[in-house]
């Protein structure tokens, strides 16, 4: 019955929904989601029309499900033309795959998917070793490598300028050397809405349409146009164990350390990424309303709030930029 | 077994719609020390929309300074370590939000590259808070900010009156700095002027109400915010519609994308394209999210239109009783944005609406003293200089003055060789100067539709190119031969004039030799005489050209910034550049003029290409060696070229 429902193309063939009625805004006001929905737009079209090879990077994470359907809505009714990227970190929770498989059939999108696994059989990176190896910093090197392949000239990646203090003063487009590297003094000023995507060959952008939105605002988007998302991100029963703090999944790439075992628990995600390092807050949120709400819980109304509070962690960990993405 | 069910069908969202929010963007202002890091931290942890971890950092960052409690600076501290490194500073953006209003703040550093800074926050901002600190009253730097904000036309300006706890919250202190700073506004036009006395480190009137300062009773600082008008200053008016790029999914739909720049648009509108002056009629607004009765300025929307219509990105779709100017020189504001100061003779990369040209700045009319507001004259802008500047492109840009239309009177200039952003405009309107030899620059109207209705006024020529053209039935061109004297210039631009007259096309022949007798007879041969030389050559070329001839000049231009001034007078494609070029040794066996000879025995002084620099095109249209062809041959090639730029019919 779910499955029948959800569809990209369905939910964007429904008209707008209607303003609602008591107090009605003026014919031209539009909400700040509205304007945070056509800056992105404009500036997927943007790239569109400024470079000749551009991937969206997808992670599986609800920030790359957004852009999907920006994406979606910009090149409407045509496809959006431009491939989706996964750096596939081989240590993924079942449904984001089948998430990602689901989407792709549903957006008639194409889908590369580029290994971590086989960046370390050809030895380009050299796998982590011991019961917290993660896969996180070798995501890089088949980032760069895939689109080096694949010569992207421009990258989509969800990245908000909120996430944190360093990326506060981050491009939408953000220029990348010939290495695939970020140089401070090659950082253009951006002005009105006017986008140079202008660069030598070899170089490449990477565009951060959501830049102004904020968790909340994309929580909120995610609500408003009925997006479907993994379950992961809903309150479900999981097997877990507590490290460092946080709540991680039982999974085959899991050694447990002296002293850890697993117990089940009430648990969802905030983050969707490497099976072995994400980490689950305890959480009864079982729809986006409720998310909603306890995003707007999680924020600091005093100082006497303390640190072991688990979804102040998990908003941490939120926050926290993951390698190039 | 419920988690395979949701891993096959994933969940679908079931939350209500959010609340109507709406959205501010707004820039800060203010000297270092003002108070600025302060406020905004103060507003971000009195709106709670500080995450926990923030301010256990926060904390912590305090309490290794040696302070108590928590320092609200800190919370932007990245910038201040960059000041202190003295890398780059840039604006960052900070978000917050209150039940009814997102807020995001581009916070500017205040120091030595303010002006390129706050430029740059200010372009996308509503409003400004400009900080000034009651115990210092109205600073030179904070005439600036109010300068600025108001050159980049912020319609809502907040002073916030800052550190009034260290003035004892004495209302003369305020009401001194009220008087100034609005006599001092009133100069500069600013419509919205607040005034509100605060106290960033203790936190009065900026979220909450202050009790010390009874004698206040206008609003807190977040109250004036959640509650200014915005939008008040959206041009609803003036329909723009920068085409961003074609969605052509299959045959039977043809939509162009965009975001509609100002006005509103609806279907069964009659519209005009520009540059190509074709009309129809909107078909429908569309979305991804069904069609709409109307969209407005700043939507994002696919228009489609009633007649097969070619139109492409960089085009325009505008209403047809309400044009914007089309010209390729205007007159505008520029703040330059580069290390590397402003080159009049480099082409530049222009980025206006959807449009992308070749740009010169071809006079810097005056620079702008930003402390003083005193205009001084200038031949270069340097880093943070503004200054009033005449640009012309290489095709019509299609605007209207920045003080109407921030979207569509705003352009960036762009290196084409480090492709970095240099300079950031604001037009004022069409070049005015009075000093130029044909009386006022006529604003190029090669773009201009023709004036099918009579409701339709076009500036400019009366008879539009594009008739004549198509009475002689034949292109309009210009034919720019350079070259060394005695490369064979004249020999051949002569014959080729003869071959086009015999086929009955409409041509002139501007001889560099002929124009010194006359028009240009008060000329020397200095590079600025030089300049000027070229420079009427082409205007009077560019009249010709409109009076629809091929054109035919034979200069010998040696300095490639003169030349390509001119190309820039024309539109793409009209100007053909064909180097006649032959070896020295063969020019001084030739000497037709005693020119060689003469530059040898030193009785004729800077003679080009021996005693005065030649520079020779890069990229021509075309490139002949007379020491390898004969004239026949050379008259076949040009001829071949104005046949592939489609002057001539094949
Ligand atoms: N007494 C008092 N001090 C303030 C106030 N606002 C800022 N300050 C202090 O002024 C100094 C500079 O403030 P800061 O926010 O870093 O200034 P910025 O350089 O403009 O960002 C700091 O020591 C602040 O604590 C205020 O309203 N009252």
């Amino acid at each position: 019955m779910l499955s029948s429902s959800p569809a990209g193309a369905a939910v964007l063939a429904e008209p707008r929904a209607p303003a609602p009625p008591a107090e009605a805004p003026p014919r031209h006001r539009r909400s700040h989601l509205d304007q945070l929905e056509s800056e992105a737009i404009h500036v997927m079209r943007e790239v569109a029309a400024q470079f000749e090879r551009a991937v969206l990077l997808f992670s599986g994470g609800k920030d790359s499900i957004v852009m999907v359907r920006l994406a979606q809505k910009a090149f409407w009714p045509g496809r959006f033309p431009f491939p989706l990227l996964h750096v596939d970190t081989g240590h993924n929770f079942p449904e984001t795959l089948e998430y990602r498989d689901w989407l792709v059939r549903e957006a008639g999108a194409e889908l590369v998917v580029r290994s971590v696994q086989d960046s370390i059989d050809r030895g380009r990176c050299v796998d982590e070793t011991g019961p917290r190896a993660s896969r996180n910093a070798l995501q890089t090197v088949t980032l760069l490598d895939a689109l080096a392949e694949l010569k992207v000239d421009a990258a989509f990646g969800g990245g908000r300028r909120d996430e944190e203090k360093a990326r506060a003063k981050e491009r939408f487009f953000s220029h990348r050397d010939a290495l695939g590297q970020w140089e401070p003094r090659n950082q253009r000023p951006e002005l009105w809405s006017l986008y140079n995507g202008r660069k030598n060959p070899g170089e490449h952008f990477r565009v951060f349409p959501l830049s102004n939105w904020t968790e909340m605002d994309v929580w909120q988007y995610i609500a408003r146009e009925r997006i479907p998302i993994p379950s992961l991100y809903f309150s479900h029963r999981r097997e877990v164990f507590r490290r460092d703090g946080q709540w991680l999944a039982r999974s085959p790439w899991i050694t447990l350390l002296p002293g850890e075992s697993f117990e089940e628990r009430t648990v969802r995600f905030r983050t969707v990424g490497d099976a072995t390092c994400t980490g689950a807050v305890e959480s009864d949120a079982a729809s986006v309303e409720d998310i909603i709400l306890e995003i707007a819980a999680a924020r600091v109304t005093e100082r006497g709030t303390r640190a072991d509070d688990q979804r102040s962690e998990a908003a941490m960990e939120d926050r926290k930029r993951q390698g190039y993405f | 077994m419920t988690e395979t069910l949701e891993a096959e069908a994933p969940a679908v969202a079931t939350a209500r719609p959010p609340q109507e929010m709406d959205l501010l963007r707004l820039a800060t202002a203010g000297s270092v020390d003002d108070g600025k890091s302060t406020l905004i931290g103060r507003l971000l942890y009195d709106t709670k929309s500080i995450f926990e971890d923030q301010l256990l950092a926060l904390e912590g960052a305090t309490r290794r300074r040696g302070e108590d409690g928590i320092n609200l600076a800190l919370l932007t501290d990245g910038l201040r370590a960059e000041r202190e490194q003295k890398i780059t500073i840039d604006v960052a953006y900070r978000y917050f939000a209150t039940p009814r209003r997102k807020f995001i703040i581009a916070d500017t550093p205040g120091h030595v590259q303010y002006t390129r800074n706050m430029v740059t926050g200010a372009s996308t901002a509503e409003l400004a808070i400009v900080l000034v600190d009651a115990r210092r009253g109205v600073l030179t730097q904070s005439r600036r900010h109010g300068f600025i904000a108001s050159l980049l036309r912020i319609p809502h300006v907040v002073v916030a009156v800052n550190k009034m706890d260290l003035v004892d919250f004495r209302e003369e202190v305020y009401a001194a700095i009220v008087e100034e700073y609005t006599d001092f506004a009133e100069k500069l036009g600013i419509k919205d002027l607040t005034f509100i006395p605060i106290s960033a480190l203790q936190g009065d009137n900026v979220v909450h109400r202050s009790e010390r300062m009874p004698w206040y009773d206008g609003a807190t600082l977040l109250h004036h915010l959640e509650h200014v008008n915005v939008g008040a200053d959206r041009n609803l008016v003036d329909f723009r519609f920068p085409v961003q790029h074609v969605i052509r999914p299959h045959q039977d739909f043809r939509g162009f994308a965009g975001r509609v720049a100002s006005g509103t648009v609806a279907p069964g509108e009659e519209v005009v394209v520009l540059p190509s002056g074709i009309r129809t009629r909107i078909r429908a607004v569309e979305t991804a999210d069904g069609p709409l009765p109307e969209a407005a300025e700043g939507d994002s929307v696919v228009l489609t239109v009633e007649d097969e219509v070619d139109i492409g990105r960089g085009d325009m779709i505008v209403r047809s009783m309400n044009l914007p100017t089309v010209a390729t020189r205007f007159d505008a504001m520029m703040c330059w944005m580069a290390d590397e100061p402003l080159d009049p003779g480099t082409p530049y990369v222009i980025q206006h609406t959807s449009r992308t040209a070749r740009a010169f700045v071809t006079r810097i009319v005056y620079r702008m003293d930003v402390d003083t507001l005193h205009r001084e004259e200038a031949d270069r802008l340097g880093l943070n200089d503004i200054g009033r500047v005449e640009v012309s492109t290489s095709v019509p840009v299609f605007y209207d003055a920045y003080q109407l239309n921030r979207a569509t009177g705003s352009f960036i200039l762009v290196d084409p060789y480090s492709n970095a952003t240099v300079a950031a405009g604001m037009i004022r309107g069409p070049v005015q100067t009075a000093d130029e030899l044909f009386g006022p620059a006529q604003p190029a109207q090669e773009a201009a539709p023709a004036p099918v209705s009579p409701g339709v006024t076009w500036e400019g020529w009366n008879v539009p190119r594009a008739e004549r053209e198509a009475r002689n039935g034949h292109g309009a061109a210009v034919v720019w031969l350079t070259g060394l004297s005695g490369a064979g210039k004249t020999t051949i631009a002569r014959a080729v004039e003869r071959r086009l007259f015999a086929q009955g096309c409409q041509t002139m022949l501007l001889d560099g030799d002929q124009l010194r007798h006359g028009l240009n007879g008060d000329l020397g041969f200095s590079p600025e005489d030089r300049a000027e030389n070229v420079r009427r050559a082409g205007e009077v070329a560019r009249l010709f050209f409109e009076a629809g001839a091929i054109v035919l000049c034979t200069f010998v231009s040696p300095y490639a910034g003169d030349r390509a001034r001119v190309r820039a007078l024309l539109p793409e494609g009209a100007f053909l550049e064909v180097h006649v070029d032959a070896p020295l040794e063969e020019l001084r066996r030739r000497d037709p003029k005693g020119l060689y000879a003469g530059s040898a025995s030193g009785a004729v002084a800077g003679l080009t290409g021996v005693a005065a620099p030649y520079e020779a095109p890069e990229s021509p249209e075309l490139r002949i060696d007379t020491s390898a062809v004969e004239v026949e041959e050379a008259v076949a090639q040009v001829l071949a070229r104005l046949r592939a730029a489609g002057v001539l019919r094949p």
